[in-house]
């Protein structure tokens, strides 16, 4: 909402500056948003007319002009504008006139010819960007008025940003009526007169849906000038309302909606083909739109009809083809109250939003819709002329404006601060809230003027008792002796935000000033928080990453469908109704994006070694039942490209590669064993990838990037990559201590020559699960290939550890349990080597 | 007797001319081996008379352990100047790097959260978390949000399909978290929430903390308390002024826009309020016995201002040269 300060001092004037006056609005939760002068500052510019103008005697461009400024003798200024002229009227900077930018005016010669003032462009004056020649005034400009006083420009606009619980301050009755109560300054009332009808006429009003509309006024306006000019005050205040004019009716319509806040509608009688309905709309009726926008509505939204087709969007917009032109000569003025309910979400589904949505959708003051046509029509008849037909009111049920039960003891739990009954009776009083006593009073409250209270709540401890005047005994008395649940309050008819207790504490509260209420440390009991030793937190994880040489990333978790199919797959992922762009519209079912990514960016950026992580959630589609639709697994996952280590000297650089990744993965998971298994995905290299096993669970992915997508993403090297589900790296057991063997384990070490087919891991499982006594660890510590191994053959060396809690074991012991795992891996295809 | 000073005189010289251990060790022998003098004149001993003998013994003797001593004199100061060497040829150019890995980093937003946690930790207050794709219901209707509630167009939501939606906030997770708790709760809520925007600080994903206290009595002054504390701790300045401004919630009453001071103005941080007697009755706790504070901070504001980042989308860009700043 934006206002002129000076049409709202119209309403009320308190004694504050601007600042300070946005200072109150701001903390009484009407957020002022911006606050600008109209104009900037500048002094002695007077309106002048221009009465004689001659060629400059020694320049061609030049004119000396002579210039009334309303006073007994003219001045001579020299101007160089082009399209100065006898007779028109400008802005003159006299001598002493201090513009914009720091320029002063003073007497001068100009060519040896003395010149008195400047005249004025609006660019000099600061009120244009830019501008060509003189600004030429009005002709009914008064000669000799300041130019700040003629234009008021001594003026602050202040922008709103309204809540949508405060609708009743979406016109400027509102705001004022808000700024006395906040300040305690009179409120000037409008008087809005009812307007003599000279029309024996009414136009036929059927409203079908009396719910939606409990209430609509309308008029029949023969003979109006439609062509009529709008006056100048209007449309200063419209203009500064961030409204254009348009034509007299229109301005009038919008004028009374910033004023009351009652959006209105005019159409053109000419237009109308019999009596005006207000109906649902039928399914698949259209309407273009004043916009040009074609809209095709359904029973859901609720329309201005007449006999023949659907005029308006009730509430949003009117549509082509009935409103208001300057040729009009007939005008019916519709002013409604719509049901919020009816308007609510309408506009927005239609891709909306108009003031008079704004307006309806968050409630609308209904006991100032008859005023408003009231209104409407006096400035009707002012500008424009015309005969007046007496007004057609429908009306069906209003909305229950229902006494809410408050409670003095309430306030004080919920505010932490204690009001008491005079306190909260002059709250209640300045916000023009009616309350009344449960338990019957000597008198009963009557409702004081709100002149007593201080400036605003931001001035510290109120004093108890200095809100109520000193006249008003009765009334601080009355308040006095109500007890604790004794309150009734029965919300105003523009109020569309009070229904329950707490919104009369938040009145209250507001009102009394949020600064006004102390910060207080919490008391409680205090207990300690759990704390399982069976997850491992986040922080913990993350910080082996770190030590490890990775750069944690936070990545958007909505990708590029591209990414999605390319990367990971997947056809068919979970994707947004409205993305905001085409590149972040599916949510990613993995981490790879986001970090082969950002690894892109930084080699675009000249970065040669780049190691990231990630930590987030990755989402699929699921059994609707149990995931709710979605299946959201948070997962850790990382990308190493470039070398082992930084450059560095004494060494050499090694590209990193699978096993330096595998080998923090498996830090990762330290001290739980992990398993390997070879297979395929979609990103990775189909002879260089690994599903992860933690124990029988499939918990992640490791490998290297394929060189597909090496070669199509301009990657010199390879990037490995690993991603695993969160869950299996947080779950972690209590360690239980089992005793030290007092005998030292005995090392026997085994090498094989096999296939290179064969995995590893399967001589590891055959040993393991040989269970020969005493074997306490079985690891692998070489692999070999080359002189004396012949080819297509690797040679791994295994190192066996022995051991018996009992004694210290002996060859023969020994032997047995190494013949056997022997055994086992030539069952695998292995050879011993000697 | 002269022989013997001879001798010893002699010795002394030439091993303070020794520079060689193994060299030192044939000198020796020429005085102390089989072949020695020293051996010869101990030998020569039985040729004296019996009152001669100890005399001159005792004497051979004092010569044959000056000879040692200046021996092991020696020995020691080669064997030193030995190390000295070997010590001297080993010094390294400690200038040079240090190898091996370098140090990854957190992410400061990862950072800022940290931080955030361990503050409300320290009070007591336990996190809790929940789905990004949240059902409309909790994101919006259990939050006393219906359809059509102009307030839903505040929130520019992404949705999946009609019923589901990316949580335009943390709140839901609180809904939740009632659902499954009962009071007295104390809970913050970080996470990444969506809104449909996109500029230098806004993200169409950014991070929010919420927090949730509900008790027997707990006041709009306590939230002012809590808010304040955390504030002034997370920015470690006790000057930090919060200000309270009347706002709109319609999971709150009342409302409040919180602002704090900073350099010359205020600047938003955020919202907070009472927890509204709806939002409770939603998941059956009893408004009358409970009342409750919430409020909600973006994490991406709070690092901005704790780390001078003015553009809010370098957070997301993952440039190294930015991420390490916050290592």
């Amino acid at each position: 909402m934006k206002f002129s300060e000076n049409w709202l001092r119209s309403w009320v004037n308190p004694a504050l500056s601007s600042d300070e006056l946005g200072h109150v609005l701001t903390m009484a939760g009407l957020e002022v948003e911006g606050m600008e002068a109209v104009a900037p500052a500048f002094n002695n510019v007077v309106v002048a007319e221009v009465i004689e103008v001659v060629k400059h005697p020694n320049a061609d461009r030049l004119n000396v002009c002579q210039v009334n400024v309303g006073e007994a003798s003219p001045l001579t200024i020299v101007c160089g504008a082009a399209n100065v002229a006898v007779g028109v009227k400008v802005p003159c900077a006299r001598i002493g006139a201090l513009l914009p930018g720091d320029f002063a005016i003073k007497q001068a010669k100009v060519r040896n010819v003395e010149s008195f003032g400047m005249l004025c462009s609006e660019k000099e004056l600061g009120l244009a960007e830019d501008s060509q020649g003189l600004w030429l005034l009005p002709s009914d400009a008064p000669v000799g008025k300041t130019l700040r006083e003629y234009l008021e420009l001594d003026d602050q606009l202040f922008t709103l940003k309204l809540t949508p619980n405060r609708s009743d301050c979406s016109g400027m009755v509102g705001i004022a009526r808000e700024v006395s109560a906040l300040t305690g300054s009179a409120l000037q009332p409008l008087n809005i007169a009812e307007q003599p009808v000279t029309l024996a006429e009414q136009w036929p009003v059927n409203v079908a849906d009396a719910q939606a509309c409990p209430l609509y006024c309308g008029r029949l306006v023969r003979g109006v000038n439609a062509a009529a000019v709008t006056p100048t005050w209007m449309l200063r205040r419209l203009e500064r309302s961030g409204l254009r004019g348009i034509s007299a009716v229109v301005d009038i319509t919008n004028y009374v909606m910033l004023e009351m806040g009652q959006p209105l509608h005019a159409f053109d009688v000419a237009k109308l083909s019999g009596g005006i309905t207000v109906r649902k709309a039928r399914n698949a009726e259209e309407l273009i739109l004043l916009n040009e926008q074609t809209v095709k509505l359904d029973e859901e939204v609720l329309v201005i009809a007449d006999d023949a087709r659907v005029l308006a969007l009730a509430g949003i917009m009117g549509g082509q083809g009935s409103g208001v032109e300057t040729t009009t000569q007939d005008v019916f003025l519709e002013s409604a109250f719509f049901h919020p309910d009816a308007i609510a979400g309408r506009a927005r589904r239609f891709g909306l939003a108009t003031d008079s949505s704004f307006r309806f959708e968050r409630g609308v003051d209904f006991a100032a819709t008859r005023q408003a046509l009231e209104r409407a029509t006096q400035l009707l008849l002012e500008i424009c002329g015309g005969c007046v037909g007496a007004i057609t009111e429908v009306r069906g049920q209003m909305p229950k404006r229902e006494p809410i039960a408050l409670r003095r003891s309430r306030v004080a739990r919920v505010l932490g601060i204690s009001l008491d009954n005079d306190q909260i009776a002059d709250l209640f009083t300045r916000l023009q809230f009616e309350f009344t006593a449960n338990s019957p009073l000597p008198n009963p409250p009557p409702m004081p003027s709100p002149q007593s209270s201080p400036a605003s709540g931001r001035g510290g401890e109120r004093e108890k008792q200095s809100s109520i005047p000193a006249g008003e005994g009765a009334v601080a008395a009355s308040a006095r002796h109500l007890l604790d649940d004794d309150y009734r309050v029965t919300p105003p008819s523009f109020r569309f935000d009070l229904s329950i207790e707490s919104d009369l504490i938040e009145e209250l509260a507001r009102l009394y000033g949020y600064d006004n209420i102390p910060a207080q440390a919490p008391q409680a009991a205090l207990t300690m928080l759990p704390y399982s030793e069976l997850q491992r937190p986040l922080a913990r994880i993350q910080q082996i990453l770190v030590a490890r040489d990775y750069q944690e990333i936070v990545s958007y978790a909505v990708v590029d469908a591209q990414v999605e199919r390319e990367l990971c797959g997947n056809e068919n992922p979970v994707a947004l109704q409205n993305p905001i762009a085409s590149n972040l519209a599916v949510m990613r079912s993995s981490l790879i994006g986001g970090l082969v990514g950002a690894l892109r960016f930084n080699l675009n950026r000249k970065q040669a070694r780049v190691r990231l992580f990630e930590a987030g959630a990755c989402f699929a589609r699921a059994n609707a039942k149990e995931n709710n639709g979605y299946a959201q697994s948070q997962r850790l996952s990382g990308l190493a490209y470039g070398a082992v280590q930084p450059e560095q000297w004494g060494g050499a650089a090694n590209p990193v590669d699978f096993y330096d990744v595998k080998a923090d993965v498996e830090a990762l998971f330290a001290p739980q064993p992990l398993r390997f298994v070879a297979a395929t995905h979609p990103a990775l290299h189909p002879g260089r990838t690994a599903q992860i096993f933690c124990g029988e669970q499939m918990v992640g992915w490791l490998g290297e990037l394929h060189p597909h997508w090496q070669q199509q993403y301009d990657m010199a090297q390879a990037a490995v990559w690993f991603e695993i589900e969160l869950g299996a790296l947080t779950a972690t057991t209590v360690p239980r201590m089992t005793e030290i063997a007092k005998f030292l384990p005995v090392r026997r070490d085994l090498a094989v020559l096999v296939d290179e087919t064969v995995a590893a891991q399967a001589l590891l499982d055959a040993m393991r699960g040989a269970s020969a006594p005493g074997v306490i660890e079985v690891a692998l510590f070489d692999v070999y290939r080359g002189k004396g191994v012949e080819q297509g053959k690797k040679s791994l060396a295994f190192r066996v550890l022995l051991q018996d809690t009992e004694k210290t074991l002996t060859d023969s012991e020994i032997e047995p349990s190494i013949a056997l795992l022997v055994d086992v891996m030539q069952q695998q295809g292995a050879q011993l080597r000697m | 007797m002269q022989e013997l000073q001879q001798i010893l005189d002699q010795a002394l010289q030439q091993f303070a001319a020794i520079s060689d251990e193994a060299e030192l060790e044939q000198v020796k022998a020429k005085y102390l081996g089989k072949e020695g003098s020293l051996t010869a004149l101990l030998k020569g001993l039985g040729k004296l008379s019996a009152e001669e003998r100890p005399a001159a013994g005792a004497r051979i003797n004092q010569v044959k352990q000056g000879i040692e001593a200046a021996l092991q004199q020696r020995r020691d100061a080669l064997q030193q100047s030995k190390l000295a060497q070997k010590l001297a040829a080993e010094a390294l150019d400690v200038t040079l790097p240090g190898r091996g890995l370098g140090s990854g980093g957190l992410h400061p937003v990862t950072r800022t959260l940290e931080r955030i946690e361990q503050l409300f930790h320290s009070l007591g207050f336990a996190t809790a978390s929940g789905p990004e794709i949240e059902r409309d219901f909790y994101n919006f209707t259990a939050l006393n949000i219906p359809e059509n509630h102009p307030a839903r167009a505040m929130h520019d939501t992404f949705y999946i399909d009609p019923q589901h939606v990316l949580r335009t906030h943390t709140s839901p997770v609180q809904v939740r978290y009632m659902e499954a708790n009962q009071p007295p709760l104390k809970i913050i809520s970080p996470g990444r929430v969506y809104r449909f925007d996109s500029d230098a600080t806004h993200s169409p994903m950014f991070h929010q903390v919420e927090g949730l206290w509900v008790d027997e009595e707990i006041s709009f002054a306590n939230l002012k308390g809590v808010v304040q504390d955390f504030l002034q701790r997370f920015f470690e300045r006790d000057d930090l002024r919060v200000r309270f401004r009347p706002s709109f919630f319609p999971f709150t009453e009342p409302s409040a826009e919180m602002d704090m001071s900073w350099k010359d103005g205020w600047l938003e941080i955020g919202g907070c309020g009472m927890v509204h007697p709806n939002v409770l009755k939603h998941v059956n706790i009893d408004s009358e016995k409970y009342l409750g504070f919430a409020f909600g901070l973006g994490v991406e504001r709070l690092a901005m201002l704790r780390y001078g980042v003015s553009d809010l989308r370098q957070f997301y860009e993952s440039d190294l040269r930015f991420l390490k700043q916050f290592n």
